[in-house]
């Protein structure tokens, strides 16, 4: 009895795992971190993504171009009018249909609404607007919409995030679901969630976005390196925020 | 040109009581080591020096080298002994200096 018992317990935890393509319990990224940088992005007096989000808020206020707005002409205040907002991105934008994330939509409201060219991608411009809007969520649960209009990208993402990639032939699972936790030489596996983008990494020396991050994923395992801001990488960022939701927002955070 | 900082101190101190003083800049540090995708040489650009005055004296000097990381972070304590301005003054090896002050009330 007890014998089966236990087997039949062995089953359903096994059923559970294979059904669940999300890890449990969800892990932040800082967890994966040393002493020494969580206690970096903890104090934000030292934490150096704080530099951004100030030069952030002064790009937010800046007026420009034709119309002669800035981000607040429209916003106001972002801590009321962007509370909560990076914890639903990426998201569909019902006019054009098309997937967005926050670099994205801060680039499609300079072209529509202020007529002044679109920042390029990693530019210090966007890197710090980015990160500004990202920080009035912070603390703020994750919740994406997967359904609807946002359906075939979440499940564009989620064939990405499985498909094996590159020389060394792996899908991002086989690191971030199967051995989250474990060493891979110095480091250890996270769990691949992204509570804390845009970051600053101390490899770089600076603050980067998640498409930044996830081409040196590509680049790790030897596959094809996709443009920033490409379908793929955006699909994916969709299926990674719904994979760690639930997940307090962080950003900027700090990473190894 | 001056760099965007971001310093964290108490505005207000009781006289004799010790406070914490956090600094960073932003800059890139970049060591002269390096070379671009062309192979030449990225010069070298850092700061080489970080003061900072209070009550009519020096607190804190720091001399950086090309070892130093990109956005130097600097935290140290010291004494309030009356109500002044703290000024903190980066200078790299361009020249380009970069001044802050804040102003700390002692009673």
């Amino acid at each position: 009895m007890r014998a089966l018992l236990s087997v039949s317990l062995a089953l359903a935890a096994f059923t559970a795992a294979a059904a669940n393509e999300r890890p449990v319990p969800p892990r932040p990224g800082l967890d994966f971190q040393s002493a020494e940088t969580r206690q970096m992005q903890s104090d934000d007096g030292a934490n150096p993504g704080m530099l951004w989000v100030e030069q952030g808020a002064a790009l937010w206020r800046r007026v420009e171009g034709p119309e002669q707005r800035a981000c607040a002409s429209c916003h106001k205040s972002a801590a009321d009018s962007m509370k909560g907002v990076a914890a639903r991105y990426p998201g569909v934008d019902a006019a054009s249909g098309a997937l967005l994330n926050i670099e994205g939509r801060i680039n499609q409201c300079r072209k529509q609404r202020m007529s002044v060219i679109a920042y390029p991608y990693e530019s210090n411009e966007l890197l710090a607007l980015s990160a500004f809007v990202s920080y009035q969520s912070r603390g703020l649960p994750r919740k994406v919409a997967v359904d609807g209009p946002a359906r075939p990208f979440f499940e564009a993402g989620r064939a990405f995030y499985n498909e094996r990639q590159g020389q060394l032939n792996l899908a991002c699972g086989q690191c971030h679901n199967d051995n989250w936790g474990k060493r891979l030489r110095g480091d250890v596996i996270s769990q691949g969630q992204t509570d804390g983008w845009p970051a600053y990494r101390l490899e770089w020396q600076t603050l980067g976005s998640l498409h930044r991050r996830l081409r040196a994923c590509s680049l790790g395992v030897r596959a094809e390196v996709l443009d920033y801001g490409a379908p793929e990488y955006l699909a994916l960022e969709l299926y990674l925020a719904w994979r760690g939701e639930g997940l307090p927002l962080t950003s900027p955070s700090v990473r190894r | 040109m001056p760099q965007p900082t971001r310093i964290v101190m108490p505005t207000s101190a009781k006289k004799g009581e010790v406070f914490q003083v956090k600094t960073i800049i932003q800059h890139e540090m970049e060591s002269g080591f390096r070379r671009d995708n062309r192979g030449l040489a990225i010069p070298r650009h850092i700061i080489t020096s970080f003061v900072v005055m209070y009550a009519g004296g020096e607190i804190f000097r720091a001399d950086m080298f090309p070892g130093v990381a990109a956005n130097p972070y600097f935290g140290f304590t010291t004494t309030a002994v009356e109500t002044g301005e703290v000024v903190f003054t980066w200078t790299d090896d361009r020249g380009d200096v970069t001044t802050e002050r804040r102003t700390i009330t002692v009673a």
